[in-house]
């Protein structure tokens, strides 16, 4: 209940001496902050609310290429998909390959989160040090998250391949070359490599930042009393840290989850199948080979209830922040 | 555990323990052996993270055919052939142009439509808020695979697929919720009292977003859209799915066609590669700092 909204010389006079409807109230005070929103709403509506429920419809459907609407020659030929209710759902999580793609992608997902966090960790409190050159290790050290994803994954391609720099190197200690891009399972581990390389400059910055963040002098009152160089961290860094450590870790976890270039283009056509995570799999199913719209969808819906998981632990995590909505 | 474990009973505890026992090391002190192992570290950190690049380098300097050879060679017969190949003998220069249209227009348009609605939910509680927040958060942690097949046989019937407009509205899908996440984090960060101020002088609510916080937020628009920017530029899924003839792809795509089943042109690509590489990285550098403290907004909060 507002004053202004009381006062409201253009509120229609009421036939009774009743206040105004709570619509009507609602309205008077919050207009402004809808019509700021109204935009996003429109374009959010049409673009993402729109195709998600079609691609959520699609699931329940047998639609492939053969069956969608399309336009040949001008000519508008109707789709003739048919309704199969929960059969893409059974089939998928009935069958093997969603739950070895499912591991593979938690296992992805897991791995290099974890070297992420760590590295990114150990250079940071490095950084973060009294360091001559500071300034220049942090700049260089970032070089590898502004190489656009596509290109870095050829430059290790290039690194990596048979008569690569990596094999000649190992050869030159005396070591057997490696079958990174080859052999499947190597081929996975060398794209985990490669999203290690990618991902650990942001980790190393956002967690710097949260390091510079905490107050010195809970350093020197620490430091006054004698605190060991562990007690230190364990009592003052750890803690101060917490926050922004738990908000990396889940938008790196997303982020990760949702990695598409490296795997997509690390990857043979025929190599794929047995590195794809996730999103790679459900979209070979929908544009390599046949097309099979339905079971993509049906994979991306379960992709979709997973990430929705990651969304409600980020919620809580920003919650704790203090973030109140 | 919290910083409140050091209160001054306790630390004395603990220094009462510790300090008749030996010397506890300062902060800003090391041994000159520690030094070395820190900037060892760091130089094997260099190494890991500037080998490939200048590796990529390098190689684009080497004659095509030479790229990879039995014999490693560091630098054979430098020239810029690379560079003049694929900058005047491929569609290089129109991928360029074309990713240059989609990141532009992605930016753009994502940074005008929700610098409203991220100003709204920052500083407004109306009905609905709560659910505008979960839809921005959801939105920008949605897999591409669970929109991409809708959006792409909508685009099918209305004739938008390899098309660059098709395209920066897929890839608006991503950048409208992310900058209107980022944007309400920059103004978080802008206290209230200036609204305050700007209400109390007689500026509407349109006027005070306009002429005050706008303004200040200026740091955070040009993050928040070079960000968007850099999104686009990298974007793989979208455009090899979208864009088929060779006029219409995007850098993204073109550089695909450097990589043959049987034989890659490594000299062209890595060419190419450092082509796209070097902008971005350079920019990258200018505005990283703040980029972060966007990303983590409402993580260093707290």
């Amino acid at each position: 209940m507002s004053a202004i909204t009381a006062d409201d010389p253009t509120a229609p006079a009421p036939a009774e001496s009743k206040p105004p409807g709570r619509l009507r109230r609602s309205w008077d005070r919050h207009w402004y902050a809808w019509a700021f929103i109204t935009p996003v709403v429109i374009v959010m509506t049409l673009i993402i609310l729109w195709p998600l429920i079609q691609g959520i419809f699609l699931s329940f459907t047998d639609a492939s290429e053969k069956n969608v609407a399309k336009v040949i020659g001008g000519r508008e030929i109707p789709a003739t998909y048919d309704i199969v209710g929960l059969k893409n759902y059974i089939d998928v999580l009935t069958g093997a390959t969603f739950w070895t793609i499912f591991l593979r992608t938690i296992i992805w997902t897991v791995v290099n989160v974890f070297f992420h966090f760590t590295l990114g960790m150990i250079l940071a409190l490095v950084i973060n040090r009294q360091l001559k050159g500071r300034a220049l290790y942090r700049a260089l050290l970032i070089v590898p998250w502004a190489v656009p994803a596509f290109v870095s994954t050829y430059m290790w391609r290039l690194l990596l391949t048979d008569n690569g720099l990596v094999n000649s190197a190992l050869e030159g200690i005396g070591l057997s070359p490696i079958p990174w891009l080859s052999d499947t399972n190597w081929l996975f581990i060398s794209c985990i490599l490669v999203n290690i390389w990618l991902g650990v400059p942001f980790m190393m910055v956002a967690l710097l930042g949260g390091l510079q963040s905490i107050p010195n002098e809970l350093y020197e009152a620490a430091e006054v009393d004698g605190a060991t160089p562990w007690q230190r961290f364990r009592h003052v860094t750890v803690p101060g840290l917490m926050s922004v450590a738990s908000t990396v870790v889940l938008l790196g976890s997303i982020w990760t989850f949702n990695m598409f270039a490296i795997i997509y283009l690390m990857a043979s056509q025929g190599q794929r199948n047995d590195i794809a995570t996730l999103p790679v799999y459900a979209y070979d199913k929908a544009f390599t080979g046949i097309r099979q719209y339905a079971v993509s969808s049906t994979y991306g819906v379960l992709i979709l209830s997973i990430l929705l998981v990651f969304a409600i632990f980020y919620r809580r995590a920003l919650a704790k922040q203090g973030e109140v909505w | 555990m919290s910083t409140e474990n050091l209160t001054p009973d306790v630390a004395h505890e603990i220094a009462v323990g510790e300090a008749s026992t030996k010397k506890v090391r300062r902060r800003d002190e090391r041994s000159p052996a520690m030094s070395f192992l820190l900037h060892f570290g760091l130089f094997i950190a260099l190494v890991w993270s500037l080998v490939p690049p200048i590796w990529a380098f390098l190689t684009s300097l080497k004659p095509n055919d030479q790229a990879i050879t039995t014999e490693l060679k560091i630098i054979s017969d430098p020239s810029l052939n690379n560079y003049v190949h694929v900058l005047t003998e491929t569609d290089l220069p129109r991928w360029f142009l074309n990713s240059i249209i989609v990141a532009f227009f992605t930016m753009l348009i994502g940074i005008f439509l929700s610098a409203t609605a991220g100003y709204a939910v920052s500083r407004f509680r109306f009905p609905g808020h709560k659910q505008l927040m979960w839809s921005f958060l959801i939105t920008q942690m949605f897999p591409m695979a669970i929109l991409i097949v809708p959006i792409y046989n909508i685009f099918a019937r209305l004739g938008l697929l390899n098309s660059l407009g098709g395209l920066v509205l897929a890839y608006c899908t991503t950048a409208v919720p992310f900058c209107a996440w980022m944007l309400k984090g920059y103004f978080d960060t802008i206290p209230i009292e200036i609204d305050e101020a700007g209400r109390i002088d007689g500026l509407s609510p349109f006027g005070t977003f306009w002429r005050l916080v706008l303004p200040l937020a200026r740091p955070g628009l040009a993050v928040t859209a070079f960000y968007t920017f850099l999104t686009a530029w990298g974007e793989v899924a979208y455009a090899t799915a979208f864009l088929t003839s060779d006029s219409k792809k995007t850098l993204a795509v073109g550089l695909q066609t450097f990589v043959g089943q049987f034989k890659t042109e490594w000299g062209y690509l890595t060419a190419a590669g450092i082509l796209v590489t070097i902008p971005a990285v350079i920019v990258f550098l200018l505005v990283q700092k703040n980029l972060v403290a966007g990303l983590t907004a409402g993580g260093t909060k707290g």
